[in-house]
C-alpha cells in the first residue's frame, strides 16, 4: 500500500489519529492511550500486517517527550512511523512488547535513557546503565555529568 | 554446600558467562540459569562498553559524526558510515557522483568478506577448532592491506565522507582487489573443506538454536539471523541504495532456521559478494571522487532515516534535525541489539555448549550492541 | 645422522646397538650394585634409581611435549611458534616452568583448601605409577608385572578422582561443571578403552606386557590382527583422546564454554602440575597404544625379507618405541588442532550407542578370531 491507502486505511482504524507526510513514509500521531490497541491492530489486521518493528526510540523535546516505532510489513513492504506525545514529568505508556518481541529490549533501553516507564512491561529493569543507577537519565537533554562529558 | 556454589533453592545453577569470559568476543555479559547442562533462562547485561555515541553525536557537527560510528560495529565501519553519509545526503539532497557511488559499494563488500571471515574464525573457536581462526586472518589481512593503502588504516577507516570520498582510490587498488579475488574464490573452497564438512561441526550446528520465522521477525532478527529463518531480509534488495540495483547478485535465503542455516547464510554471503565486487572492479566510473558541498552543513528540519545492510544485518539511521549544524536527536538502530534479544528465546532448553554456537551464529559485535 | 651412519659401516653395527642397548646398561647396573652391596642394599638402591630416572623423564617428556604441541599447532596454523627462546625455541617451555614456578599458587577463599591442594598431586602420582609397566625398550621395564595391562587400566581410572576433587574443591562453578563432564565422560571412555585392550589380551592370552610385545614379533598386532584389531585400535585412539581430556573430546576445560573448567582455579606450580599431567597422560596413553597394536619396541619386519628385516633389527629398540608413541602423539596432536569439539550429550551418546556396542561385538570378533586361528 503506499501512503495514500494507508493513510485511508488508517483513518478507519483510529479516526482519533493525525497525520504527517512531510518525511519520507507516513507519520501517525497517536495518544498513548490508544497506542496498545492500535499496535495490535496495525499488527493483525490483514492488509496491514505491521510484523516487523525495526526501530523503537524516543525523542527529548524538552517541553515533552516523542515516542516514535518505526514499523515495517515483511509481507508489504510497506512503512510507517507512529508517534506519540508523552508527558515530560511522568511519561508513561503501554508496552507493546508482546505484539513485537523486540520491543522488550527497546522498551529497556528507553526505559533507562529517558524514564519512559513502559506499563505491564514483563521485565522492565536497567539494561545498559549499571546496576543502582541514579540520578537522570542519560539521554535526556537537560542531563549533565561534569566528569565524563566533555562540552565541545 | 550446595548453597556455597550458587545454586538457587529449586537446584538450579547460575553462572555468569562475562563479562570477560572466552566465549564472549568483548564484554558482553550473560547470566544464565541452568539446569545441569540445560539452560533455562539467558538474562544479557549490556553496558560495558556503552559510549553513548548517540548522545556524543547530539554535540558534533554532520561532518565529525560520520567518524565516530566507525566505533560502534567496529567490523563493518565503512557500512556504517555509509549509512550515515546516506542520511546526511539525503537531508542535503547532495547527488553523489557514480564514482563513489561504486567504490563505496566495492569497498562495504570488502569490508563484508572481511567481516565474516573474522566470524568464520571466531565462530569456529568458540566451538573447539582453533586452526579456522589463523587461516581466516590469513585472508583478512589481504582486505585490510587494500583498506590500508587506499583509506590509510585498517579497522575504522572513516572514509566516506557526506557527499562522496575522502581521498581518490590508490592506483594498486583494482590490481590488488582482482587479486585478492582470485585469491579468495580457492581459499573459500578451503574453508568449507576444513570446517562446513565436518560431521561434529554439523552435529553442532544442526537444529541448535532454532528460530522460527515468525519469531525471527517478531524479535527484529536481520541479516543472516533472519535470512537463516527464511526472511527476505536484505536491505540491499529490498530498498536498494547507492548501485545495487544496477549489479546482479542473489539474496541468500536458508530455510533451516538453526545455527547451520545462519552459517550456511554466510559462507553463500561471500561469494555474492565476491560477485559483486567481480562486476564493478573493472567498471569504476571516472569522474569526481567528491560532489561540491558547503564548509558547514545544515540540515533542514525534519527527520531522515536511511537503513543499511551491515555484515550483521539492517542498521538504521535515525536523525532528527532542528535545522542547525548538529543533529537534534540521532538514533542508530544497530543490528545486534535487535539479534541479541532473540538469544533467551533461541536458548531455551539447549545445552550448555550450544549457547557458544548460537552466539557464535548470531555474530555478535559488542560495540554495536551497546553502541 | 647415527642411523645413515648405522647403515653405511655394517662392521661398527653391532657395537653401535650394543652402546645403544638399555638392556646392557641397566643389567651392567644391576650386576655392580649386587656385586658391590648385599642384595637390600641393592634393591633400595635400584629403586632409588628407578624414581630418580622417573621424575628426570617426567620432566623432559613434560618439556619436549609441551614444546611439540605448540610447534605442531603452529605448523597446523600457518605461523611459526616459540622460536626465539635458545635454539629454535628449545627452552621455550623451559621458560615457561620458571615462570610458572616463581608465580603465586593462590587457594581461593571458599576452598576446600586439603582436597584443593591435593588435587594435582593424585593427578601426578596417577601419570607416574602408570609409567611402572611401560617397556622402554628391549628388556628397559620399571616392573615387568604379569597383571600389566589390567594395572594400567585399574590406575588410569584414579585420574577422573583428582579431576573430581580439582572441581568440587575450587568451589567454582565452571570447575565443578567441568569435573562433572570430565566424570561422566571418563567414566564411560574406559569402557571401550578397556574392550579394545582387551581384544589384544584375547589375541595374545596373556596380560602380560613382555608377553604382548613378544607375541608381535612375527609382525604387529595391528598388521597381523585382521579387522577386529583395525577396529579396536581405532576405538582405542579414540577412547584415550576422551580419557585424557584433549580436543575434540576437551570438554573438561572446554575454553568457550567454562572458562578453563576444573582447573579454573589453579594458578602456579599447581595449574602446571596438571599441565603436566595432561601431556603425560596423552603420552602413557600413546605409549600403551603403541605396545599393544604397533608392537612396542619391536621393530618393524615384513615376512619373510631377510634383508629388510635385519637392517630394521639394527634400530635400536627404545628408537622403535618412542618413534611409534610420538607418531600416536602426533596424531592426537594433530586431531586437536582440527576438530571442533562435541557437545556433551554428543560425545556420551557416541560412547554409549555406537562406542560400546561397536567394541563388544568387535571383542566377540576377535575372540573368534583367536578361536579360530585365523590371524597370521
Amino acid at each position: 500500500m503506499n501512503n495514500e491507502e494507508l493513510k485511508t486505511k488508517i483513518a478507519e482504524l483510529l479516526p482519533a489519529a493525525t497525520f504527517d507526510e512531510t518525511g519520507e513514509w507516513l507519520n501517525i500521531n497517536v495518544e498513548p492511550a490508544d497506542w496498545l490497541s492500535f499496535a495490535g491492530k496495525l499488527r493483525n489486521d490483514d492488509s496491514l500486517f505491521f510484523d516487523y518493528l525495526f526501530c523503537l526510540t524516543c525523542i527529548d523535546w524538552k517541553t515533552h517527550l516523542s515516542m516514535v516505532y518505526h514499523l515495517s510489513s515483511t509481507k508489504y513492504r510497506h512503512n510507517i512511523v507512529i508517534k506519540s506525545k508523552l508527558d515530560v514529568a511522568r511519561p508513561e505508556i503501554e508496552s507493546v512488547s508482546h505484539i513485537w518481541k523486540t520491543a522488550e529490549f527497546h522498551e529497556r533501553e528507553v526505559y533507562e535513557m529517558f524514564g519512559v516507564n513502559f506499563l505491564n512491561h514483563p521485565d522492565l529493569r536497567l539494561l545498559i546503565l549499571p546496576d543502582g543507577w541514579e540520578g537522570k537519565n542519560p539521554m535526556r537533554k537537560d542531563f549533565e555529568d561534569p566528569i565524563n562529558m566533555i562540552k565541545l | 554446600m550446595f548453597e556455597e556454589i550458587g545454586t538457587t533453592t529449586e537446584g538450579d545453577l547460575i553462572i555468569n558467562v562475562g563479562p570477560q569470559h572466552p566465549a564472549t568476543h568483548g564484554v558482553l555479559h550473560l547470566v544464565i540459569t541452568l539446569n545441569g547442562e540445560t539452560i533455562k533462562k539467558v538474562e544479557p547485561h549490556l553496558g560495558y562498553i556503552h559510549r553513548s555515541i548517540e548522545k556524543m553525536c547530539e554535540s558534533l557537527t554532520y561532518r565529525q559524526f560520520i567518524y565516530v560510528t566507525s566505533r560502534m560495529d567496529y567490523l563493518s565501519a565503512h557500512i556504517n558510515n555509509h549509512a550515515c553519509a546516506m542520511c546526511v545526503e539525503k537531508g542535503m539532497q547532495i547527488e553523489v557522483p557514480e564514482r563513489a557511488q561504486v567504490i563505496r559499494v566495492i569497498m562495504d563488500e570488502l569490508t563484508r568478506i572481511a567481516s565474516h571471515e573474522l566470524w568464520w574464525g571466531a565462530m569456529a573457536m568458540d566451538i573447539g577448532a582453533f586452526t579456522p581462526f589463523f587461516h581466516a586472518f590469513r585472508e583478512r589481512e589481504k582486505i585490510n592491506e587494500i583498506m590500508e593503502e587506499t583509506c590509510g588504516a585498517r579497522l575504522t577507516m572513516n572514509y566516506y565522507v557526506p557527499g562522496g570520498l575522502m581521498a581518490d582510490l590508490h592506483p594498486d587498488f583494482q590490481k590488488k582487489v582482482k587479486e585478492f579475488i582470485v585469491l579468495f574464490k580457492r581459499k573459500i573452497d578451503e574453508y568449507d573443506e576444513l570446517v562446513t564438512g565436518n560431521i561434529i561441526f554439523i552435529n553442532r550446528m544442526k537444529g541448535v538454536g532454532f528460530l522460527s520465522k515468525e519469531d525471527a521477525i517478531s524479535y527484529g532478527c536481520s541479516g543472516p539471523a533472519a535470512r537463516g529463518s527464511g526472511v527476505n531480509s536484505d536491505i540491499r534488495k529490498l530498498y536498494p541504495y547507492a548501485v545495487y540495483d544496477k549489479v546482479q547478485f542473489d539474496e541468500v535465503l536458508e530455510t533451516g532456521c538453526d545455527s547451520l542455516a545462519r552459517y550456511m547464510i554466510r559462507i553463500r554471503e561471500m561469494k555474492q559478494s565476491i560477485r559483486i565486487i567481480e562486476q564493478l572492479i573493472d567498471n569504476i566510473p571516472e569522474g569526481d571522487f567528491q560532489a561540491k558541498t558547503k564548509a558547514v552543513l545544515k540540515l533542514p528540519k525534519g527527520e531522515f532515516y536511511t537503513r543499511v545492510e551491515t555484515a550483521r544485518g539492517e542498521l538504521g539511521v535515525y536523525i532528527v534535525s532542528e535545522g542547525g549544524t548538529t543533529p537534534y536527536r540521532i538514533k542508530f538502530r544497530s543490528p545486534g541489539f535487535s539479534n541479541l534479544s532473540a538469544l533467551d528465546h533461541m536458548a531455551r532448553g539447549s545445552k550448555l555448549g550450544d549457547l557458544v554456537a548460537m552466539m557464535g551464529t548470531l555474530d555478535l559485535v559488542i560495540p554495536d550492541i551497546d553502541r | 645422522m647415527l642411523l645413515t651412519s648405522a647403515f653405511l659401516i655394517p662392521c661398527s653395527l653391532f657395537k653401535l646397538q650394543k652402546m645403544w642397548s638399555l638392556t646392557d646398561i641397566s643389567s651392567a647396573i644391576h650386576n655392580w650394585l649386587n656385586q658391590t652391596f648385599n642384595p637390600t642394599w641393592a634393591l633400595i638402591i635400584e629403586m632409588v634409581i628407578a624414581g630418580i630416572a622417573v621424575i628426570g623423564l617426567f620432566a623432559v617428556l613434560g618439556l619436549v611435549l609441551v614444546l611439540m604441541e605448540r610447534r605442531v599447532a603452529a605448523w597446523m596454523q600457518i605461523r611459526l611458534g616459540p622460536n626465539r627462546v635458545g635454539p629454535f625455541g628449545l627452552m621455550q617451555s623451559m621458560a615457561d616452568t620458571l615462570k610458572l614456578l616463581v608465580k603465586e599458587g593462590m587457594t581461593p577463599d571458599g576452598a576446600d583448601k586439603f582436597l584443593f591442594n591435593l588435587a594435582p598431586f593424585i593427578a601426578m602420582m596417577v601419570a607416574m605409577l602408570l609409567m611402572a609397566p611401560i617397556a622402554f625398550a628391549k628388556g628397559f621395564q620399571l616392573w615387568d608385572m604379569n597383571i600389566g595391562v589390567l594395572y594400567i587400566s585399574a590406575v588410569s581410572s584414579i585420574m577422573v578422582i583428582s579431576i573430581l576433587m580439582a572441581g568440587w574443591a575450587s568451589n567454582n562453578k565452571y570447575s565443578l561443571m567441568g569435573a562433572m563432564r570430565s566424570g561422566a565422560q571418563i567414566v564411560s571412555y574406559e569402557l571401550s578403552a578397556g574392550l579394545s585392550i582387551l581384544t589384544i589380551v584375547v589375541l595374545t592370552g596373556s596380560l602380560n606386557i613382555t608377553d604382548i610385545i613378544n607375541a608381535q614379533a612375527d609382525g604387529w598386532w595391528v598388521f597381523k590382527g585382521h579387522i577386529p584389531v583395525i577396529i579396536s585400535f581405532v576405538i582405542f585412539i579414540i577412547a584415550v583422546t576422551a580419557e585424557t581430556n584433549r580436543a575434540p573430546f576437551d570438554l573438561a576445560e572446554a575454553e568457550s564454554e567454562l572458562t578453563a573448567g576444573f582447573h579454573t582455579e589453579y594458578s602456579g606450580m599447581k595449574f602446571a602440575l596438571f599441565f603436566l599431567a595432561e601431556y603425560i597422560n596423552v603420552f602413557i596413553v600413546c605409549a600403551i597404544g603403541a605396545t599393544l597394536f604397533l608392537g612396542g619396541w619391536m621393530p618393524f619386519h615384513i615376512g619373510h625379507w631377510e634383508a629388510f628385516n635385519h637392517a630394521m633389527d639394527y634400530i635400536p629398540s627404545s628408537v622403535w618405541f618412542f618413534g611409534k608413541t610420538f607418531f600416536l602423539i602426533f596424531v592426537i596432536m594433530w586431531f586437536r588442532w582440527t576438530f571442533p569439539r562435541l557437545r556433551i550429550d554428543q560425545l556420551l551418546n557416541l560412547e554409549w550407542k555406537y562406542l560400546l556396542p561397536i567394541s563388544m561385538f568387535n571383542l566377540l570378533l576377535a575372540t573368534a578370531v583367536a578361536i579360530l586361528g585365523w590371524h597370521f
